[in-house]
C-alpha cells in the first residue's frame, strides 16, 4: 500500500526514500534519502571502492529496553545496524572498506515533560556508536545532537552525505 | 495492515469528529471567527509509511505536541505551517498585520495556549463520551521540519508499536489564512479499552 517514493533528482539520478524504522541499500548512481530525522538517527554504511551503500533510519536505542515492539527489528539501533550490514554486504560491499556516517539524535522539544523526552536522541546516538564499535565499523563523520531536525542524503557515487536543516545552509559530512 | 482493525475506522472517525468539533468551537470562540474543519480521516498507518500519509514533511511547521496517558494513550498534535502560525500569533496578539515574522518566545506561548485549548476540549469530549480516564501531559512546542516533529513525538514512552492509528483533520478559517492540522496518533495497544467501552 505504501510504495517507496522514487523520483528522479535534479541531476537525473534516481532517489529512493527511507521511511521511519526502514533501511534501503543500493549501488551507484543512486541517492538514498531519509526525511524527518529528529531524535531518530540516520546511519549510513558505504564502501568507497565498490560504491555500494545503505541508509537506516533508527528510532530507538536497544530492543532490551522495551517490553514490546520486537516485530520490527529495524526500529532499533542494536538490531537494525547488523541487518543493514548484512544487506550492504549482500549488495557487494567489502566489509574491510565499510565506513559509517551518522546524523540525528536531536532534542526537539521545549517543555517540561521529562517522561516524554527520556533523552531518546542521546540514547539513540550512544546505542548506534556502541553497535558500530562492536561490529568494528569506523564512524568517519557525524553530525548529531542539537535541537533541529535533519534530512539526510547518501550519494552512492561519492559516499558524500548531505544534511539539510531548517534555517541553515546545506551541510556535507 | 491488520484487517480486523479496519472495521472500527468509522467509529473512530465519529469520535474524532466529536472531539475536533468541540475543540474547534473553543478555537472559534477564542478567535471570534468562524472556523471550519474537514471530515476527519481515520486510518491505520505502518510507521514507515507515516511520511507518505502526512506529506510535505520538509516544510517548516509550528507544532504543539501533547502526550496522553490513562485508559487511552497516544500523542496529540496540532501543527500549523509557518505562515499560518505567524498569522495566528499576529491575530491573537492584535499586532499590526505583517509585523510578526518570526515565532519568538511570546509567539510560542501563544501557540501553546491555543494548542492547550484545542487538545483540552478534544479530550474532554472524548472522555465525556466514553467515560474513559484520559490524563494529558504538559504540552510541548517546537518549530522545525514537519517530518522531524512527527517522528520525534512518536518516539515518546510507549509509542514503539509498528502501526499507529492516525485521526487527522484540517482546520481552516478566513479562506485558509488560518489553517492547521490536527492529528491524534493512538497507541494501537490501548484501543481495546476504547472499543470495549463503546460496545464494539
Amino acid at each position: 500500500m505504501f510504495e517507496t517514493a522514487r523520483k528522479l533528482g535534479l541531476n537525473g539520478v534516481l532517489e529512493i526514500q527511507v521511511g521511519i524504522a526502514e533501511f534501503k541499500v543500493g549501488r551507484e548512481p543512486l541517492v538514498i534519502v531519509t526525511l524527518g530525522l529528529g531524535s531518530c538517527v540516520g546511519v549510513t554504511l558505504y564502501d568507497p571502492y565498490n560504491r555500494v551503500g545503505g541508509l537506516l533510519h533508527v528510532m530507538l536505542p536497544r530492543v532490551a529496553d522495551f517490553t514490546k515492539g520486537v516485530s520490527k527489528p529495524t526500529k532499533f539501533a542494536d538490531l537494525g545496524i547488523p541487518i543493514l550490514l548484512k544487506e550492504v554486504l549482500k549488495m557487494g560491499a567489502d566489509r574491510r572498506f565499510l565506513e559509517a556516517k551518522i546524523a540525528g539524535g536531536a532534542q526537539m522539544f521545549t517543555g517540561a515533560d521529562n517522561k516524554f523526552q527520556l533523552n531518546i536522541g542521546e540514547r539513540n546516538v550512544e546505542a548506534v556508536r556502541e553497535t558500530l564499535k562492536a561490529l568494528a565499523i569506523k564512524i568517519v563523520a557525524e553530525d548529531v545532537g542539537g535541537s533541529r531536525g535533519r534530512t539526510m542524503m547518501l550519494h552512492t557515487v561519492t559516499g558524500r552525505v548531505v544534511l539539510k536543516m531548517l534555517g541553515s545552509q546545506v551541510k556535507e559530512i | 495492515m491488520e484487517p480486523p482493525l479496519e472495521q472500527y475506522v468509522d467509529a473512530l472517525k465519529e469520535i474524532g469528529s466529536i472531539g475536533i468539533g468541540n475543540a474547534v468551537t473553543a478555537l472559534a470562540h477564542f478567535l471570534s471567527i468562524k472556523v471550519n474543519i474537514t471530515v476527519p480521516k481515520a486510518m491505520f498507518v505502518p510507521i514507515e509509511g507515516i511520511f507518505d500519509v502526512i506529506g510535505n514533511v520538509e516544510a517548516p511547521a509550528a507544532a504543539v505536541v501533547q502526550r496522553v496517558e490513562g485508559d487511552l494513550s497516544g500523542t496529540l498534535m496540532f501543527f500549523f505551517p509557518k505562515q499560518n502560525a505567524l498569522e495566528l500569533v499576529t491575530r491573537l496578539l492584535e499586532a499590526p498585520p505583517g509585523s510578526i515574522q518570526e515565532i519568538d518566545e511570546m509567539g510560542q506561548s501563544v501557540l501553546m495556549e491555543v494548542g492547550n485549548i484545542l487538545t483540552g476540549s478534544f479530550l474532554t469530549a472524548i472522555s465525556g463520551m466514553t467515560r474513559l480516564t484520559i490524563v494529558p501531559a504538559v504540552p510541548m512546542f517546537t518549530f522545525d521540519m514537519l517530518g522531524s516533529i512527527i517522528s520525534s513525538s512518536l518516539l515518546c514512552t510507549g509509542m514503539v508499536e509498528d502501526i499507529v492509528l492516525l485521526i487527522e483533520t484540517e482546520i481552516f478559517a478566513e479562506e485558509h489564512l488560518v489553517s492547521g492540522d490536527f492529528a491524534f496518533f493512538f497507541d494501537v495497544g490501548s484501543l481495546g479499552t476504547l472499543f470495549k467501552r463503546l460496545g464494539l
